[in-house]
């Protein structure tokens, strides 16, 4: 197996100046590697900084020290030290990101919103759309919304739309910010055959799964994070 | 993986002084082809100071700003090119929305003829032409075309705000500045003009530097965010780290400051 993902010596603390510089350590020292085809499920009770690991695997967030390299189109690339271009590219081809919310330009369709991502990697507007719709449909987004704004939806709605704009590009490298949370069984069988099916075409998938069924259907192996927290006895 | 060579615009060491006052200082940045830069930061900051002076408008006191021009390679703006020459990539290759819509429309003649002298300007001659690709332009800007020959005087602030960004964008310009280009319109019109925006932008790639004291619509347009206080950058990054992992404390300051709605 290859490996996609290397996390080496890493460190991330918070510095809050607008509370007189109250530095909030939340790990280090931490060594990590994914490889293609696995899904690592990211353990740790709340708080013990599973989504703050990950945005800093998506560069939202920047490391106090150490390094993320991924594998960019045949080449290692450190997220640490690549330009906003890079990142941009890195996000565009290679990383893909499925957040807990979605955050949309307000009266935008559905379907342009989920088609987007894959325009981006220079897909016509055409086959893009073509996909969305097949994704939206799996996922059991009625079709008279399509042309709606997201905004309107319900929370496991716009839930479901964020999903399959995560999922419309095959990406290399996938991170889930709990994708299962707040779905109904079917439609939770439904992203966790997403999940597989990426796992299949070769995808390295670093997840955040809160129920154990979830994780027991797709993971290949698990990471807990609370093993490298920073010992806060102050 | 991009070199300097391939930057639109390149801003070195630019600061501008009004007599003893700071405007802005020491600001360097690169701009690439198709990239949206935002500029955040509060009033008084220098982000419009900046942007009139790498905008061509003002001449700052020191520094260099270069643009790569299409005959030409990177050229400086106020050292390597003449009045003419600056005034006409103002016209062809640039384009400036401002945010009050009457600094950038002449509003003694129609919405039409607003968008038709800029292509008169670059040599268009052809009446029917002129009127068809005026009309082009309104409807992308969503104005039905039965408008083409009111004065602006007669449209809503909304309005008059997309017909400035049709009679800005139909020269095919490569380098477009935004003066808080949402600000002063209401919510609803904001939200189809940001899509408006981002959607010309992506289809026509457009490079852009957008000035804005509105987190969200940086976040939504920008690529890449510089946090300016008191005349200096004090922040630079992709913008969503920025805005999600602020280290300055003014940036930290300004995105912890957002009323949540």
């Amino acid at each position: 197996m290859s490996e996609m993902l290397h996390v080496e010596n890493v460190a991330k603390s918070f510095t809050l100046h607008t509370q007189g510089a109250l530095t909030i350590p939340v790990f280090e020292d931490v060594n990590f590697s994914l490889q293609a085809g696995d899904c690592i499920a990211l353990t740790g009770a709340s708080g013990a900084g599973k989504s703050t690991f990950m945005r800093m695997v998506y560069a939202n967030y920047i490391c106090t020290k150490g390094n993320i390299r991924i594998r960019h189109k045949d080449d290692w690339m450190s997220l640490v030290s690549a330009t906003p271009h890079e990142v941009l590219d890195v996000r565009r081809h290679t990383l893909g990101y499925v957040s807990q919310f979605l955050r949309v330009i307000p009266r935008v369709a559905t379907l342009d919103i989920v088609a987007e991502p894959l325009i981006a990697t220079g897909v016509t507007k055409d086959i893009a759309q073509d996909k969305a719709k097949i994704l939206l449909t799996r996922l059991r987004i009625p079709e008279h919304l399509w042309t709606l704004s997201p905004l309107t939806f319900s929370g496991g709605e716009q839930q479901r739309v964020n999903i399959a704009r995560g999922f419309i590009v095959d990406y290399p490298v996938m991170l889930l910010d709990e994708p299962t949370a707040s779905l109904d069984a079917d439609n939770r069988r439904t992203v966790l055959d997403f999940i597989n099916e990426a796992k299949e075409k070769g995808s390295a998938v670093l997840g955040i799964f809160h129920d154990q069924e979830a994780r027991d259907a797709v993971c290949t192996g698990a990471f807990d994070v609370t093993k490298y927290q920073v010992q806060n006895n102050a | 993986m991009m070199g300097s060579s391939e930057a639109l615009l390149s801003v070195e060491n630019l600061t501008m002084m009004y007599g003893e006052r700071v405007g802005c200082q020491n600001i360097s940045f690169d701009l690439w082809p198709g990239e949206v830069l935002g500029i955040v930061g509060e009033s008084g900051s220098g982000k419009s100071t900046l942007l009139s002076c790498i905008s061509g408008q003002m001449e700052p006191t020191k520094g260099a700003i270069k643009y790569n021009t299409r005959a030409a390679d990177m050229r400086d703006l106020f050292e390597e090119l003449s009045e003419p020459e600056r005034r006409f990539l103002m016209r062809t290759d640039w384009a400036f929305v401002h945010q009050n819509p009457r600094d950038g429309l002449r509003m003694g003649v129609s919405a039409g003829a607003n968008i038709g002298e800029r292509l008169m300007a670059v040599g268009w001659r052809h009446y029917g032409n002129i009127r068809n690709t005026a009309t082009q332009w309104l409807d992308k800007v969503e104005i039905t075309d039965d408008r083409l020959d009111d004065l602006p005087t007669t449209f809503s602030g909304g309005m008059q705000q997309r017909l400035q960004i049709a009679r800005n964008l139909v020269t095919n310009p490569r380098l477009v500045f935004m003066d808080e280009p949402t600000g002063g319109l209401d919510v609803s019109v904001q939200a189809k003009l940001l899509d408006l925006l981002r959607g010309l932008v992506q289809d026509l790639g457009l490079s852009v530097v957008i000035v804005t004291h509105d987190l969200a619509v940086a976040r939504l347009l920008s690529h890449r965010l510089m946090v300016m206080q008191q005349g200096e950058v004090v922040e630079t990054g992709l913008t969503d780290q920025v805005l999600d992992d602020p280290q300055h404390p003014y940036t930290q300051l300004l995105v912890s400051s957002i009323l949540q709605a």
